[in-house]
């Protein structure tokens, strides 16, 4: 029987491990995009500040909005940034730390040699724009190490069940937040005159959620804004589509105890109300369903918490 | 070129290694020709690699200091300390013997006190003892066994011949840390374990498991769980690894209950599920806050009376540390002979008791010479090693002994043995160690093969306590008759 302590705390490992994951591969891939261009287009920095909902903690820290404050807020202000990248590991550390009962113990010296990999490279300068590529992807790699370890080497029981709600929960909501954050660029910008911009933002939107080789594959060999926006929403095969995320969810939860309850209160939040009938005007609509999907990513948070975390 | 034996000088000291002629003992012989082989970057490699698979297993202690807690990487030497295989099963008989008379003697004191009414004990120090618990007389726990778990302290002296420092029979606490070091030893020196035959040591957690499952004859599946203080007590790291390897839960005081019928329950995400054995690691005094410690968080309301009504077991028993008083560990030799009747195996180190008005005198008179020690502390807190003192500090120490006299105890300052130890780039001294041998009593007995190494890292001194610059080394008990 999995201790309501330790759930919570599994499901926590499983999301800041996907969140240090998720973050990397977004500064890499915007560090690919402003390559792409033009130099007169203003696509600042800042939106990874604005995407993840961190502008009032950015500015007590810093005041110039430049690639290298963001860079080092996003990855490596773990005393400012509770939600960066270095901030994040610690988090997987320190869950794993106090789980180590049950995970396996691969896991813990994998994100030990992690933590200490991240702050001597970025000690060392791995930030700057010559060695981040390289910094970012052996996180990623790590990231994914651990994810097969535990996957492969853990039994397929309620430990599990919780892993994969807590990363899931996490998939989901980065995506949401990505999809956004391209919609805007391009919603606030008029981009007729050069028409390849839209091409490169959403290039970048499916390469952030690692789906540009399965959208090629499944949907179309060139990139079209309003199917990628489909894809990453609805896709029922691409692991992290908002949909299939949910439908992880919806499984997992089903096999836990008390999965039941907790099946009838998702029902409750229609998590599929409010999905536009067409991506083809990537309007206000899009970005009020998408604020929508967010709300109510964290009232399932809330669902799971009062459900299985606190039996008081 | 390596380690040049012929140089190193253990002193007055006895050497685990070398003897005084520079030569190695035979249970090292091929250790330190090993050692002698391999080149200065060599060793310096090896020793860098352990201590960055330390650094990767997690393996952490925590010191409490003014500016907050720390987690520190465990110190480590990589040479091993060896014990040949011969003197070792002597002395795990000596343990065992040990444990079995000190859990009689617990069971009688909280029974007839058949030792105090034949007038082995004096009945004063029972009654003045802060370990002495009445909520616990007449209680009458599995196997009449109170002490499940006892980390028994051994020195060596200049005789070369172990002696019993202490018995901590409460938590003790230390066996992760000699399962680790062996894990790390075989990463760093693989070659030496197929020309020795060093015996293995890894059946201390299911041997663990066994005694505590034990505790709950009538389950059949029992739920055994681990009870810790939590993440910021300095030996979380082993109440992680000891449930991880039992396959059992890790709980914190919050995670249990005990419930109308009297039973305990861990809060688990299907509810409420009943837990049979509880190895607790907390004291006494906070595992209860309706019996003891009225404002402790760590423990369990009402735990005391599920375990008084036998509905759950605790290991080890409350009340157990009654028998670790280091006032009553001057009783032992006379506790083995009166319930087991027979010589002790293992010698104890002479003892001279504040609370009687001639020893007494005998410590002050001597205290320059002499170790001091508080009857209750553990983790080497409060204690004056004599030879290492000031006037001031041993003046002091006059003042407490006077002012408690029942709580001090001195004993001669041993010449503690030594063993080769890293101290820089192709450097080897002695230091001091000790030995912590594991001792399980349940339905059976088990003792550990060696123990946990505890190396006094700074020269000349004779504290081993990691909270105080202890270093450890793994331990090896080699079979020198095996083919």
């Amino acid at each position: 029987m999995l201790l309501s302590r330790v759930a919570e705390r599994i499901y926590w490992t499983a999301r800041y491990l996907q969140r240090v994951e998720s973050t990397a591969r977004l500064v890499n891939v915007y560090t690919n995009l402003l390559m792409d261009l033009p130099k007169d287009i203003d696509i600042s920095w800042y939106n990874l500040i604005t995407l993840n909902s961190a502008e009032e903690k950015y500015e007590e820290r810093y005041k110039i909005q430049d690639e290298r404050n963001v860079v080092k807020f996003t990855l490596a202000d773990g005393d400012t940034n509770t939600n960066s990248m270095i901030a994040s590991l610690e988090m997987v550390r320190e869950n794993l730390r106090t789980t180590r009962e049950v995970m396996p113990e691969n896991a813990w010296e994998l994100i030990n040699e992690l933590v200490s990999f991240a702050k001597k490279s970025i000690a060392d300068g791995a930030l700057n724009r010559g060695k981040r590529h390289e910094f970012l992807t052996q996180v990623i790699n790590q990231c994914q190490l651990i994810q097969g370890y535990v996957e492969s080497t853990l039994s397929h029981d309620e430990v599990w069940d919780m892993w994969c709600i807590g990363r899931a929960l996490e998939r989901a909501d980065m995506t949401t937040r990505i999809l956004d954050a391209g919609a805007n660029m391009l919603f606030e910008h008029d981009y007729k005159e050069k028409s390849h911009v839209p091409l490169v933002v959403w290039g970048n939107v499916l390469r952030s959620s690692g789906g540009d080789h399965s959208y090629r594959r499944h949907v179309a060999a060139s990139v079209y804004g309003p199917k990628v926006v489909e894809f990453l929403i609805s896709d029922k095969f691409f692991p992290r589509s908002v949909g299939y995320c949910l439908h992880q969810i919806e499984l997992s939860v089903k096999k836990l105890p008390r999965g039941r309850k907790v099946m009838s209160a998702i029902k409750t939040l229609d998590l599929g109300h409010g999905l536009p009938s067409s991506f083809e005007q990537l309007d206000g609509e899009l970005s009020g369903y998408l604020n929508d999907v967010q709300v109510k990513i964290g009232d399932l948070h809330s669902i799971f918490a009062e459900t299985w975390f606190s039996l008081d | 070129m390596g380690i040049n034996w012929k140089q190193y000088q253990a002193d007055i000291f006895y050497d685990e290694l070398i003897d005084e002629k520079g030569n190695a003992r035979l249970p090292a012989k091929h250790l330190a020709s090993y050692l002698q082989s391999l080149d200065e970057d060599e060793l310096q490699a090896r020793q860098q690699l352990a201590d960055a698979a330390i650094q990767d297993m997690g393996i952490t202690f925590t010191v409490y200091t003014e500016e907050g807690n720390i987690d520190r990487s465990w110190p480590f030497d990589i040479i091993p300390r060896t014990i040949s295989a011969k003197q070792w099963r002597t002395t795990a008989d000596g343990l065992i013997q040990r444990l079995q008379a000190l859990n009689l003697f617990i069971d009688d004191l909280y029974h007839d006190q058949k030792i105090i009414k034949d007038g082995i004990v004096p009945r004063d120090l029972i009654e003045q003892s802060t370990n002495f618990r009445k909520e616990c007389v007449g209680i009458s726990p599995p196997h009449g066994v109170w002490a499940h778990i006892c980390g028994t302290d051994l020195v060596r002296d200049h005789d070369g011949e172990f002696y019993v420092l202490e018995d901590n029979l409460r938590v003790p606490s230390g066996v992760s840390y000699m399962l680790e070091n062996r894990s790390i030893t075989k990463r760093v020196l693989p070659e030496l374990f197929e020309q020795d035959k060093i015996l293995p040591i890894s059946d201390y957690t299911s041997q663990l498991y066994k005694t505590l499952a034990d505790l709950a004859p009538n389950v059949d599946k029992p739920e055994i769980v681990v009870l810790t203080p939590g993440i910021y007590n300095s030996a979380y790291f082993e109440h992680a690894f000891l449930a991880q390897q039992m396959g059992a839960e890790l709980v914190e005081g919050s995670d249990l209950i005990v419930a109308k019928n009297g039973y305990v329950y861990m809060k688990t995400i299907g509810g409420l599920s009943r837990v049979d054995v509880i190895y607790r690691r907390i004291d006494d005094l906070f595992l209860d806050p309706k019996v003891f410690q009225k404002d402790s968080v760590l423990g369990v309301p009402g735990l005391m009376k599920a375990w008084q009504t036998g509905k759950v077991a605790l290991a080890n028993a409350p009340g157990a540390g009654v028998a670790d008083d280091k006032v009553i560990y001057a009783y032992v030799p006379q506790i083995i002979k009166y319930y087991l009747d027979q010589d002790p195996i293992i010698s104890n180190v002479e003892t001279f008791l504040c609370s009687d008005k001639k020893q007494r005198q005998y410590v002050i008179d001597n205290i320059g010479k002499l170790v001091v020690k508080p009857a209750n502390e553990s983790g080497g807190y409060g204690m004056l090693v004599g030879p290492h003192s000031t006037k001031k500090e041993q003046a002091e120490f006059v003042e407490l002994i006077k002012r408690d006299p029942r709580n001090y105890i001195g004993q001669p300052t041993l010449a503690l043995s030594t063993a080769p130890t890293l101290v820089g780039p192709n450097k080897v001294e002695p230091r001091h160690l000790d030995l912590r041998p594991f001792v399980l009593q349940g339905k059976s007995s088990y003792v550990t093969t060696g123990g946990l190494t505890r190396v006094a890292m700074r020269k000349g001194s004779l504290v081993v306590n990691s909270s105080q610059g202890g270093g450890s080394k793994d331990t090896w008990i080699v079979d020198m008759e095996a083919k």
